[in-house]
């Protein structure tokens, strides 16, 4: 780990916050400023394509606490564009650690910044929500920073999935069903719950049309996690509009609110988002709660055109697909968290049931999910 | 389902006296509890003995019993009260005993008393070692493995079975503390320590126990709803590993070192305990180890009811256990509930916290001489301190600081003695390893022999060298809100810490006049649960007089540092340097330091030189009443006497003082805390004894000489000032020997055996004291009454140990009184009943000699009680019982009694031996009483004094051939015979009487209950009369 120099967070509306930049003085970085407020799993966020584009503002002080190890990785390499911190640590003394945190952030070229007031700035983000900014040198001067702030296109309408998305098709070995995936940045945590229940898993190109997926013959169609704005993807939605119904669908995060948008829902941005590990998620149909794990930044709107959900019971209408059910709501803001489609045999949940890092009281979905191929 | 209807009156057990390992918290959870079924409109039956409780305040229940946590008198108020249900997961191990008592015996289902919170099945699958062993192994969870065997050859049989594996704990059966056990890594160790074990164990077996120790400790507090919906609500990591009782290890929250997945794992485990032990609603606590080197996890036990870990856990997360735990036992479901903190969000979900939470114990091995210094599998501190801050090391900071410790832990010079000292875990272990970090010493070196993980020891390291990482930040104060921030916080719970220039404060002081209140910080003996108890009702009257009630206090466990008991609370170490600083943010009215006993009067001075205005009692008041020499003079201007007494600044000098005082002499030094290297010397050689022994005189260190008055009686006096009239709340009178210190000693209002002339005398003292100190507020002063003539012993200007006590007697509230005072009104305007007759209270002390292995068990001069009890009753021998009994010690209903008197009270005792005679106990007494009882015609057995030798009176004990003790000893041998007699009947739980008053109480106690259990009424009925 290299020395701590001056730095500083500089957001759209002209905020500052100073703090230590770690690593290389130089480097810098602009992005969405979000939140996270689980308090383990920084390697595994960091490491999560959903984080593509943003700067992620770690809400617990000790970040680093237990170094970085390989079963930690979500993904190949880092995709959050940098990490904001109170209080970071290098060391190496957990039996599990291969390398300190910020060694092993310097190492994959991730900005990252601390000794930063992180409760002042979240604060700031929760009442004037989610915006650009830059984590920068102090040499640079504010003016500077807020032309490459503004020079970067905001979150909503972005498509970051397609440049997460892997340029040819991967495949893993499995006896069991077949899973094929739109892949817009899956976790390896999805993949490796898939295969851990038997799953033959393909990754394609998030780009694939419907022939392609078809043409894999697969037994259960996958609509992966990923990054951006889902309004942006409109080519995928495209894809899922005509795959649905021809296979059994399921789907987690980014992937729940492409399936929404082919049925016919809107998605808007929320101010904040939903990212950390302690969000409660009520199945309606069944009554039971469960913490999840979360990482989204928009969210689905209800039929009606609502951005909360205020019945205590699935709601149900009518689309080209058949019936569809909204299956689950948060109960911090009660937005849409589910959506079933009997008819079609698809459902999507909009938390992370895979956890990677987070509870792991979901993860029973991957066998309703495995169900619907049956 | 929301509420329950069906359900109309609910029992609560509260935990009974303070004593280590069950302490504030449970008054913590009681209260909330209570507040919340009675708001939820249900009727509340409260039974609690411990009158030094919020809870047991009579606006905290629709009845309040401070009856004995005994079966007996529980059954007799449910058959009174008929409770729909009891709930029993809020009083502690005790509550839950007694509820599965209760149970066991029939009452409940006799009367239809449904238990809500945790089952009978639950609580057996929980509490019975060998059945939660079994639900476990059921349930694929990994615990310790143990084997029971009786010999070695059957050790080295399941040895070489596989079964057991090496390192193993070997611990004999019934034997105390482990002793003859240890830990046996190889085979040859395994041989002998099994062969000393079996020989130590009186039933010939032991149990050898898979070793975890070194392996790191971990908590989860889980809560389950009747929707079988399961909630963490924090994680809490030892930092001391296994091996120290959690209660006595340094603990962090969030956990630190856990990656991702173990801790999920840790999650799912615990959700899993829950769920098969089968507690249906509440709160629960499970216990791990996890060994650092692979992250295997072992669950060691589960609670399955609220805990001292879980009042840290609300305190560390702000999410209030006991209250949702109360609202989930009468029906509600997490979702139903509201998040309190954001009031937007509900209680079913977890808490993230975006700061670091240090709670570190707070000992008393001092007060114990003789007990080993080494913390072990059983808890033996008697208080704790938390503290909250941004990162850790400001955090930890703060809770050292916190701690207000009365000495300074002695630093070995040579790195490998300090290495080698800190391998036993002692109080003072944390200190030594910060200063041998201090001091270089390696990271590496220091886990070696302590097993604590490096990550803390790093920490600690960079803590130790470079201090808290603070320089050039600005202190702000930030507020804990469950949810790190997402959403916006609307209850003012506050800590303070430092983050860059220019960081927004996040208190909402709105216009209203604020009163700033200090607590007393970490419970210790000496200063316990009854000076909160003071605190939190100055913090309801400040509210209830327009102003912001402004707590500060660093003490977890307590009911001031719940947010709900102030409108704004900063927990804070009470420090000058913190104080001033919330002060610098409040601009208070005023700070009260008053009622949190010495710790926050040392900062009185401070505060006032800083311009800080004080409430109340004047700074120079409490001056005058500390330094002996303004008080003596103060006294003798009013015409009051004190005992004889002298200072000296050498051993030279405090030899020709004692000459002028006279003996029997009282001892101690200046500076003195709950009367500590206090001591009665009945002659020169005594002193110059106590000289050598203890203490080094000096003119910076005077030594205090007080005439001891033999055969006195001590009386204690609360009594409130508004500057121009005083009125007495109460006349305690002791029940004890003169000499046991007041705190120790059990007493009684109104006083038994004081004429009406003495007590207008003491009245009247009181007044003249007070008036001519300048109270404003409470005084205490402690009399005694010797030969017909009134000393003055000590005054002290501020809220006492005894006026918890005193309220629940009297059925007014003396500290909310005070504090009117205080806040500027007058003693003419505020309704102070005169003390009715209709009823007697006796308060008794509770001591924890058993807790401290070799430890000298005697009382004296000094205090070493952790708790109190009341009874209360038409009648003082019915009170005195009650008492009794409540602190553990029950009067015998026959047996043996042992009586040895002074001669001034022979007569008497041949009286009380004749009815102890005809009540058809048998009688044993010593020589010269012996002898009057058998004069009298009443059969006595003689005893040897203790230093005519074995076979004598401590045998006769030891053997469990005594029942009840009653010695008044006087004079040096006998006082001495008197403290061993006394300590020994203590450990062996047997009733010891040391004055004819209680004696003659304890007597006729035992004939009334021979005609059945009395009456039980509750306190609104008593004060209602």
């Amino acid at each position: 780990m290299s020395g701590l120099s001056p730095g500083y967070i500089l957001l759209e509306d002209g905020s500052r916050f100073d703090g230590l930049l770690c690593g290389d003085p130089e480097m810098s970085t602009v992005g969405e400023v979000v939140f996270n407020t689980a308090m383990t799993g920084y390697q595994e966020a960091v490491t999560d394509p959903s984080y593509a584009g943003q700067i992620i503002t770690f809400t617990y002080p000790m970040i680093g606490n237990y170094g970085t190890s390989p079963a930690a990785m979500e993904s190949s390499g880092a995709h959050a564009r940098g990490v904001i911190m109170r209080d970071a640590r290098n060391g190496t003394d957990a039996a599990t650690a291969e390398s300190g945190w910020l060694d092993w952030l310097a190492e994959n070229r991730v900005v990252a910044i601390t000794g930063v007031n992180t409760r002042a700035l979240v604060r700031h983000i929760r009442d004037k929500g989610a915006m650009r900014g830059a984590i920068l040198p102090a040499g640079i001067g504010q003016d500077e920073g807020v032309l490459r702030v503004t020079a970067e296109p905001t979150m909503a309408g972005s498509d970051f999935a397609t440049q997460v998305s892997p340029d040819s098709p991967i495949e893993f070995d499995g006896d069991g069903i077949h899973v094929v995936a739109l892949d817009t940045g899956i976790k390896a945590s999805i993949t490796s719950q898939l295969r851990q229940r038997g799953c033959r898993v393909t990754l394609l190109p998030s780009n694939s049309g419907p022939d392609a997926v078809l043409e894999r013959d697969p037994d259960l169609i996958f609509l992966a996690n990923g990054p951006g704005d889902p309004a942006a993807v409109a080519v995928v939605v495209d894809t899922v509009r005509e795959l649905v119904g021809k296979k059994p669908m399921v789907g987690i995060c980014l992937g729940h609110q492409l399936l929404c948008r082919a049925v016919g829902l809107e998605t808007f941005k929320l101010p904040f988002g939903h990212r950390g590990s302690n969000h409660p998620v009520k199945d309606l149909e069944t009554g039971v709660i469960e913490i999840t794990s979360q990482n989204h930044g928009f969210a689905v709107l209800g039929p009606d055109g609502g951005q909360t959900i205020d019945e205590d019971e699935p709601v149900k209408w009518q689309t080209a697909f058949g019936e569809a059910v909204l299956s689950h709501i948060n109960l911090y803001d009660r937005t849409v968290e589910g959506l079933r489609l009997p008819d079609a045999k698809a459902m999507t949940v909009q938390h992370h049931p895979e956890a990677g890092p987070g509870p792991r009281d979901s993860r029973h979905l991957f066998d309703r999910f495995l169900e619907l191929a049956d | 389902m929301p509420r329950r209807d069906d359900i109309k009156k609910i029992m609560l057990i509260g935990s009974g006296p303070i004593v280590i390992g069950q302490a504030a918290e449970f008054d913590y959870s009681g209260v909330q509890a209570c507040k919340v079924l009675l708001e939820e409109g249900y009727e509340v039956v409260l039974v609690n003995s411990n009158p030094a409780t919020i809870m047991t305040d009579p606006e905290f229940a629709t009845r309040t019993y401070v009856e004995p946590l005994l079966p007996g008198p529980v059954a007799a108020i449910i058959e009174k009260e008929r409770p729909d249900a009891l709930l029993p997961t809020l009083g502690g191990q005790t509550a839950l005993n007694l509820a599965m008592d209760l149970s066991a015996d029939g009452t409940l289902e006799k009367y239809g008393v449904e238990l809500i919170g945790a089952n009978r099945k639950a609580i057996i699958r929980a509490e019975d070692r060998e059945v939660f062993r079994q639900v476990m192994n059921d349930a694929g969870i990994r615990i310790p493995w143990s084997v029971t065997v009786e010999s070695v050859d059957e050790a080295l049989a399941v040895l070489d079975s596989g079964d057991a594996t090496l390192p193993a704990i070997i611990r004999p059966a019934f034997t105390m503390g482990g002793q003859g056990g240890g830990i046996a890594e190889t085979r040859e160790e395994l041989i002998s320590i099994v062969a000393k074990g079996v020989a130590a164990s009186p039933i010939g077996q032991v149990l050898v126990e898979e070793s975890v120790i070194g392996w790191g400790e971990f908590e989860l507090e889980v809560m389950r709803d009747h929707k079988d919906n399961v909630v963490i609500i924090c994680s809490i990591e030892n930092l001391d590993p296994m091996g120290v009782h959690t209660g006595d290890s340094i603990t962090i929250a969030p956990a630190q070192s856990l990656t991702d997945p173990v801790y999920q794992s840790l999650r799912d485990i615990a959700i899993k305990v829950i769920r098969e032990v089968g507690v249906e609603t509440g709160g629960s606590n499970v216990q791990f180890a996890v060994n650092p080197a692979d992250g295997e996890i072992a669950v060691i036990e589960m609670n399955p009811r609220v805990s001292r870990s879980s009042a840290l856990a609300s305190k560390a997360t702000g999410f209030p256990i006991a209250k949702m735990a109360a609202k989930l036992a009468v029906g509600y479901a997490l979702e139903e509930i509201p998040n309190d903190i954001t009031r937007a969000t509900p209680a079913a979900f977890e808490p993230s916290i975006d700061y670091v939470v240090t709670k570190i114990p707070r000992f008393a091995f001092e007060k114990f001489p003789g007990a080993e210094h080494r913390l072990s599998t059983y808890m033996q501190s008697v208080g704790e301190v938390m503290a909250i801050g941004r990162t850790f090391r400001q955090s930890f900071s703060k809770a050292l600081a916190s701690r207000e410790l009365d000495a300074t832990t002695t630093v070995p010079a040579s790195d490998d003695d300090l290495l080698e000292e800190i391998k036993i875990p002692t109080p003072e272990r944390i200190d030594l390893i910060m200063a041998g970090l201090a001091r270089g010493i390696s990271v590496e070196a220091i886990h070696e022999r302590t097993s604590i993980d490096p990550w803390f020891l790093r920490e600690l390291a960079s803590l130790a060298l470079e201090e808290d990482g603070t320089e050039g930040m600005e202190r702000i104060y930030s507020s804990v809100d469950t949810c790190a921030a997402e959403f916006e916080a609307r209850t003012p719970y506050y800590y303070s810490s430092c983050e860059a220039p220019g960081s927004p404060t996040e208190v909402r002081r709105g216009n209203r006049p604020s009163v700033v209140i200090l607590g007393a910080g970490p419970n210790r003996i000496g200063q316990g649960i009854e000076f909160d108890y003071c605190c939190v009702h100055a913090a309801m009257t400040v509210r209830d007089c327009g102003r912001d009630a402004v707590m500060v206090n660093c003490n977890p466990e307590t009911v001031s540092t719940d947010y709900d008991t102030s409108d704004r609370l900063y927990f804070e170490p009470l420090t000058l340097e913190h104080v001033l600083a919330v002060c610098e943010v409040e601009k208070p009215e005023g700070v009260i330091v008053q009622f949190g006993g010495q710790t926050p009067l040392k900062l009185a001075q401070g505060l006032r030189d800083a311009g800080i205005p004080l409430l109340g009692t004047p700074v120079e008041a409490i001056d005058a009443a500390e330094d002996r020499g303004k008080f003596g003079a103060l006294i003798d201007r009013l015409g009051i006497k004190p005992p004889p007494y002298g200072s000296a600044m050498s051993a030279e000098e405090a030899v020709e003082v004692a000459a002028t005082v006279g003996y029997p002499l009282l001892v101690r030094p200046s500076f003195v805390l709950g009367g500590r290297a206090m001591e009665i010397c009945y002659s020169g050689e005594d002193l110059d004894t106590y000289l050598k022994q203890h203490v080094q005189a000096s003119p910076e260190h005077p030594l205090l000489l007080d005439r001891f008055l033999e055969n006195a009686i001590e009386v204690d006096v609360d009594a409130l000032c508004d500057g121009d009239e005083v009125k007495v709340a109460g006349i305690m009178q002791h029940v004890e020997e003169a000499g046991v210190h007041s705190g120790d000693s059990a007493c009684v209002i109104p006083p038994m055996s004081i004429g009406d002339d003495m007590l207008e005398e003491i009245r009247e003292a009181t007044a003249a004291i007070a008036l001519e100190l300048g109270v404003i507020g409470l005084i205490n002063i402690q009399f005694a009454i010797a030969e017909g003539g009134l000393y003055v012993i000590e005054a002290n200007p501020r809220a006492s140990r005894t006026v918890p006590f005193v309220s629940k007697a009297i059925g007014a509230p003396v500290a909310k009184l005070a504090t009117r005072i205080m806040l500027g009104q007058k003693l003419a305007d505020l309704d102070l009943p005169e003390s009715n007759g209709s009823h007697v209270s006796v308060k008794e002390a509770v001591l924890p000699f058993s807790r401290f292995q070799g430890s000298d068990s005697v009382l004296g001069p000094e205090m070493k009680s952790t708790g109190e009890v009341i009874g209360i009753g038409p009648d003082f021998p019915t009170a005195f019982g009650k008492a009794q009994a409540a602190a553990g010690v029950a009067l015998p209903d026959e047996g043996t009694v042992f009586i040895s008197v002074t001669d001034t009270d022979k007569p008497a005792a041949t009286q009380l031996a004749a009815r102890f005679h005809d009540l058809g106990f048998k009688v044993v007494s010593t020589g010269g009483t012996a002898q009057a009882i058998s004069r009298m015609g009443v059969p006595v057995e003689t005893i040897n004094k203790i230093a005519e030798g074995s076979p004598h009176v401590v045998d006769l004990i030891e053997d469990g051939r005594c029942d009840l003790v009653i010695n008044t000893p006087t004079g040096s041998g006998a006082r001495a015979d008197g403290y061993e007699i006394r300590s020994t009947a203590i450990r062996h739980g047997i009733p010891s009487l040391t004055t004819m008053t209680g004696a003659s109480a304890a007597v006729r106690a035992i004939g009334v209950s021979r005609n059945g259990p009395g009456e039980v009424y509750s306190l609104q009925e008593l004060h209602a009369r």
